[in-house]
């Protein structure tokens, strides 16, 4: 979690510093920005996203501004990300920090309305995605509960994501930009355990068991 | 120490202000100080459902734009000592409030109350915002349709991410109470069951209140339910909800259909 302050040249110095030290440290890493000390100036926040990814940070979602203020180029608005120790880069100056595994975990449901975006790799919750929520991940995505609202998989062109989930009640499924809606599910799935996968252009949806 | 509870839904009508009021009058006959607000700038019903329409003179905006002090707007019921309540503004809209009003207003009412109940509006906006962002705990009050039950997941979504204690990392005690609850048509598969509820919004069930044509004829006298026809099959229900928002652990009861001798003899007419 990044938290942005004016001035932000001062914040964007101490930045470079830390990258510098530590130059894989943000390297395939989800990063979500907490921009409360720059919503009440929303012309800094347009330039945040240019000046972040010109230094290779890729923001997943943003914490602290409305989302109009934020505009429409702006990844979606998370809630509760974690914030990231700055401390880390510091202790470690000389080898870089061990790799993580490109995952993200969520032990909460996913409640209507909730966006989850994680170009990253695979999202797992234990527990269940809301209807009128929506799961977006790079790699695959695991639902160990009911999926009742969106799960888009391999976002960034993976065409071998897959989709798993313990209950079957998506409203649209998607891989790699091929999508299929509920109606378009086979009913005798609804309630079940259910993965689902690319074959050529053809999305597979099919029972667990 | 004082708790704030928010009283909330996301979806609109289905029994926020009936419960705030027949929550707050059973906590206060309890023997503690209670206060209850309505966030319904605009479109207020508390002052209805508690009966003190007649006696209005300052309300919350009044308070939050300095115009009037706490104290004067303060409305105490004329049934239970231990219960006040403090009106919304009718002729101003939910842009009337402000965080920092609403910040100092309830600072002001924990101090003196041993629960603040915060009867929000309905829809995610501005008012049901406010209403929730200074909750220790919410009851978020679901009918067992699917609309209620969507709109009550966004709501505890909000709750764990829109709060001032989620924002310093701590959680807000959520309860589900599941209001105009009818046994024939749960049934029939017309409404969801209770466990169907509990699994799709998985926080604590705190009670289950009953369709009854006591709360309408409560409503119509302005008075809380739980003083009205306290042993009415919502009155008693909500009675044990209030038991367990403290701590007390009570079997629920889950409403059943009550079928006379008549029906139960000549149960169905076949061809």
């Amino acid at each position: 979690m990044l938290v942005p302050e004016p001035p932000l040249e001062d914040w964007f110095a101490g930045l470079d510093a830390q990258m510098q030290r530590s130059p894989a440290y943000f390297a395939g890493k989800p990063v979500v920005a907490d921009l409360t000390a720059l919503a009440a100036v929303p012309e800094l926040v347009a330039g945040l996203m240019e000046a972040l990814a010109a230094r290779g940070i890729r923001l997943v979602g943003i914490e602290g501004v409305e989302p109009n203020a934020a505009g429409v180029a702006l990844p979606p608005l998370l809630a509760g990300g974690r914030t990231v120790a700055e401390g880390i880069a510091a202790s470690e100056p000389e080898a870089p920090p061990p790799q993580e595994p490109a995952s993200l975990l969520l032990d909460q449901p996913v409640r209507s309305g909730q966006s989850v975006v994680f170009p990253g790799g695979d999202v797992t919750v234990v527990g269940s995605v809301g209807s009128g929520a929506e799961v977006v991940a790079g790699g695959s995505i695991h639902v160990y509960g009911a999926l009742r609202g969106r799960a888009v998989a391999g976002m960034a062109g993976n065409a071998s994501a897959r989709i798993f989930c313990r209950r079957l009640e998506a409203e649209l499924l998607a891989i790699d930009g091929l999508y299929r809606t509920a109606d378009d599910i086979a009913p005798a799935l609804r309630g079940k355990p259910a993965q689902a996968w690319l074959d050529g252009e053809q999305m597979i949806v099919a029972g667990l068991d | 120490m004082a708790k704030v509870l928010v009283v909330t839904s996301g979806k609109g009508g289905v029994g926020k202000t009936t419960s705030t009021a027949a929550l707050g009058a059973a906590l206060a006959q309890s023997g503690r100080n209670v206060v209850v607000i309505d966030f319904d700038v605009g479109l207020r019903n508390l002052d209805l459902l508690m009966g003190t329409e007649r006696r209005v003179v300052f309300d919350l905006v009044n308070v939050i734009q300095g115009e009037a002090r706490l104290p004067q707007a303060l409305i105490r019921d004329k049934r239970v000592d231990t219960l006040h309540m403090l009106p919304a503004s009718q002729t101003k809209d939910k842009d009337a409030l402000t965080p920092e009003g609403v910040a100092r207003v309830i600072g002001e009412l924990k101090e003196r109350f041993d629960w603040v109940i915060c009867d929000s509006p309905a829809g995610i906006e501005k008012g049901a915002m406010l209403a929730m962002y200074h909750a220790d705990a919410a009851v978020v009050v679901t009918n067992p349709e699917v609309s209620s039950v969507r709109d009550s997941d966004r709501i505890i979504g909000m709750l764990d991410s829109r709060t001032a204690r989620a924002e310093r990392g701590e959680r807000v005690e959520k309860h589900l109470l599941l209001t105009r609850y009818h046994p024939a048509r749960a049934l029939r598969g017309d409404m969801l069951k209770v466990e169907d509820v509990l699994e799709i919004l998985s926080i604590p069930l705190l009670g289950i209140i009953p369709e009854s044509e006591a709360v309408l004829a409560a409503s119509n006298v302005g008075t809380p339910v739980t003083l009205h026809a306290p042993d009415s099959p919502p009155g008693r229900a909500y009675f044990d909800a209030v038991k367990r928002l403290q701590g007390e652990a009570v079997p629920m009861a889950v409403p059943e259909e009550k079928r006379g001798l008549m029906s139960k003899l000549f149960g169905r007419r076949v061809a």
